[in-house]
């Protein structure tokens, strides 16, 4: 009930309608609930309305974090490799 | 598809698992509710559970609309279908649970009623503008995520002076949930629930923000981690978790910045506002009666109101005996201790919310076999091992 997914805006029209497109399946839904979404844009769509929009940045400063764990764990393989 | 599959990197979740198992090694155990049934979901299909250290332990919580929707609202709906005669346009996901006598929608539509299914309120909107001399109820239920599309298809309504249409609200509130489960006797005095920390919920929060988990983080000292649905976050917010654990913090941290921002989405929290206001109480399947942890439609939009608009008879509404939702739904018993899970109880013939819901814990210890072995590869039931 509460999933969502992110899809690309691909057109608006009056302002409170778009269409997305999420791997070749396009959808209209609402844009009632955003503000200044532009095309191009991802939005996360749920039961038809756009929820929130999908910052860019911060995906992948995300992704750069869970690097981080993996710089970690390489470090923690190479202690226990070092001491077995 | 971009902001997923990245999400679903097989590299990475080894990474992040390798480091959760550092920082899980410290000889204690860790118990993390989940409160939503997406991350069950996720944890159970994408196999995270079986990354995890043995110390590090899911617990689900009741974060599944559909399934904490009391029998005596589901049975209320049959009989807006069945007794009032109207269009009840209902979202999927509420077809098949079972009310009282085992009687569902789906049962309701097979034998007459007019029950359409629709994606989205603007479906409903348009099945009211396409009969005008019919009522057209739409069944509203969900947390703070589906809340403000209900909003949006009410004030529309009005602009439009659509007369036809009301909504019979049952939309619930995420932190009175939360809090309510940590005040629970099985969390504080038999200590039969234990939760060190919550995997916090990923879309209601891009629509409330961060900011109302601070409470009960402070007040109950539990760290609360927004997480967002795929794996690889919830790996992330896990070890994020671990670590506040480990270094005695209590903070509301947000992992899935991508979406959710500390103040939420303010337009939509302002539409919610508008149209609803909180009911005094409200009952939950498996928590009982909760205050304040619910919404009703303000007076000023009474005139879509199904509740106000139809005289809705007193009933008697009962679950189906021996179905142990009541307890999953706490996270006081797992799906494998019901005697009903896979032998009567199934996707196919269920009998129980948790079972029917694409987000029930049933479902999710069903749909993919989890519960057929345990971890060391020998039979979970007795079931599975003939």
């Amino acid at each position: 009930m509460c999933l969502a997914l992110p899809a690309r805006v691909i057109s608006i029209d009056d302002g409170e309608m778009a269409v997305v497109a999420l791997e070749g399946i396009k959808k209209r839904i609402s844009l009632a609930l955003v503000e200044d979404v532009s095309v191009g844009d991802y939005v996360l769509v749920h039961v038809g309305y756009a929820l929130h929009k999908v910052s860019e940045e911060e995906a992948e400063r995300t992704l750069a974090l869970m690097s981080k764990a993996g710089v970690l764990s390489a470090e923690i393989e190479e202690i226990e490799g070092a001491e077995a | 598809m971009k902001y997923i599959d990245e999400f679903r990197s097989h590299d990475l979740a080894e990474k992040l698992a390798t480091a959760i198992t550092h920082e899980a090694a410290t000889g204690r155990d860790y118990h993390l509710m989940e409160f939503c049934g997406g991350h069950t979901h996720a944890i159970f299909r994408y196999g995270v559970q079986d990354l995890m250290p043995p110390n590090v332990h899911f617990v689900h919580g009741p974060g599944c609309p559909v399934c904490v929707l009391p029998v005596r609202r589901l049975d209320d709906a049959v009989e807006l279908a069945e007794r009032h005669g109207v269009i009840l346009c209902t979202y999927g996901d509420m077809m098949r649970v079972p009310g009282t006598k085992q009687r569902s929608l789906i049962r309701a539509k097979a034998d007459g009623a007019d029950i359409r299914m629709v994606y989205s309120t603007q479906d409903a909107l348009k099945i009211a503008r396409d009969n005008p001399d019919r009522e057209v109820v739409f069944f509203a239920i969900g947390f703070e995520t589906t809340t403000p599309p209900t909003a949006v298809a009410i004030v529309q309504a009005q602009r439009e002076g659509i007369t036809n249409f009301s909504v019979f609200c049952n939309h619930v509130l995420t932190p009175a949930a939360i809090q309510h489960i940590l005040q629970s006797p099985e969390v504080r005095e038999l200590g039969t629930v234990t939760i060190d920390g919550f995997l916090g919920p990923s879309h209601v929060s891009s629509v409330i923000g961060s900011q109302p988990y601070e409470f009960f983080a402070e007040e109950f000292q539990k760290p609360v981690v927004i997480a967002g649905f795929e794996p690889l976050d919830v790996m992330q917010s896990t070890l994020m978790l671990l670590r506040q654990i480990n270094e005695q913090r209590h903070e509301v941290e947000n992992e899935y910045t991508r979406v959710v921002k500390p103040e939420g989405n303010l337009k939509a929290q302002a539409l919610v506002g508008d149209v609803f206001e909180l009911r005094s109480e409200f009952e939950w399947r498996g928590l009982g009666t909760v205050p304040y942890s619910a919404l009703k439609i303000r007076e000023s939009y009474a005139a879509f109101d199904a509740e106000k608009r139809f005289a809705l008879s007193e009933k008697v509404s009962r679950e189906v005996k021996s179905c142990e939702c009541p307890a999953i739904l706490r996270g006081a018993k797992k799906p494998t201790d019901c005697k009903l899970f896979g032998t009567v109880c199934t996707p196919d013939n269920p009998m129980g919310s948790c079972m029917v819901s694409s987000e029930g814990a049933c479902a999710a210890y069903w749909t993919y076999g989890r519960f057929r072995t345990n971890a060391d590869g020998t039979a979970a039931t007795k079931e599975a091992a003939e």
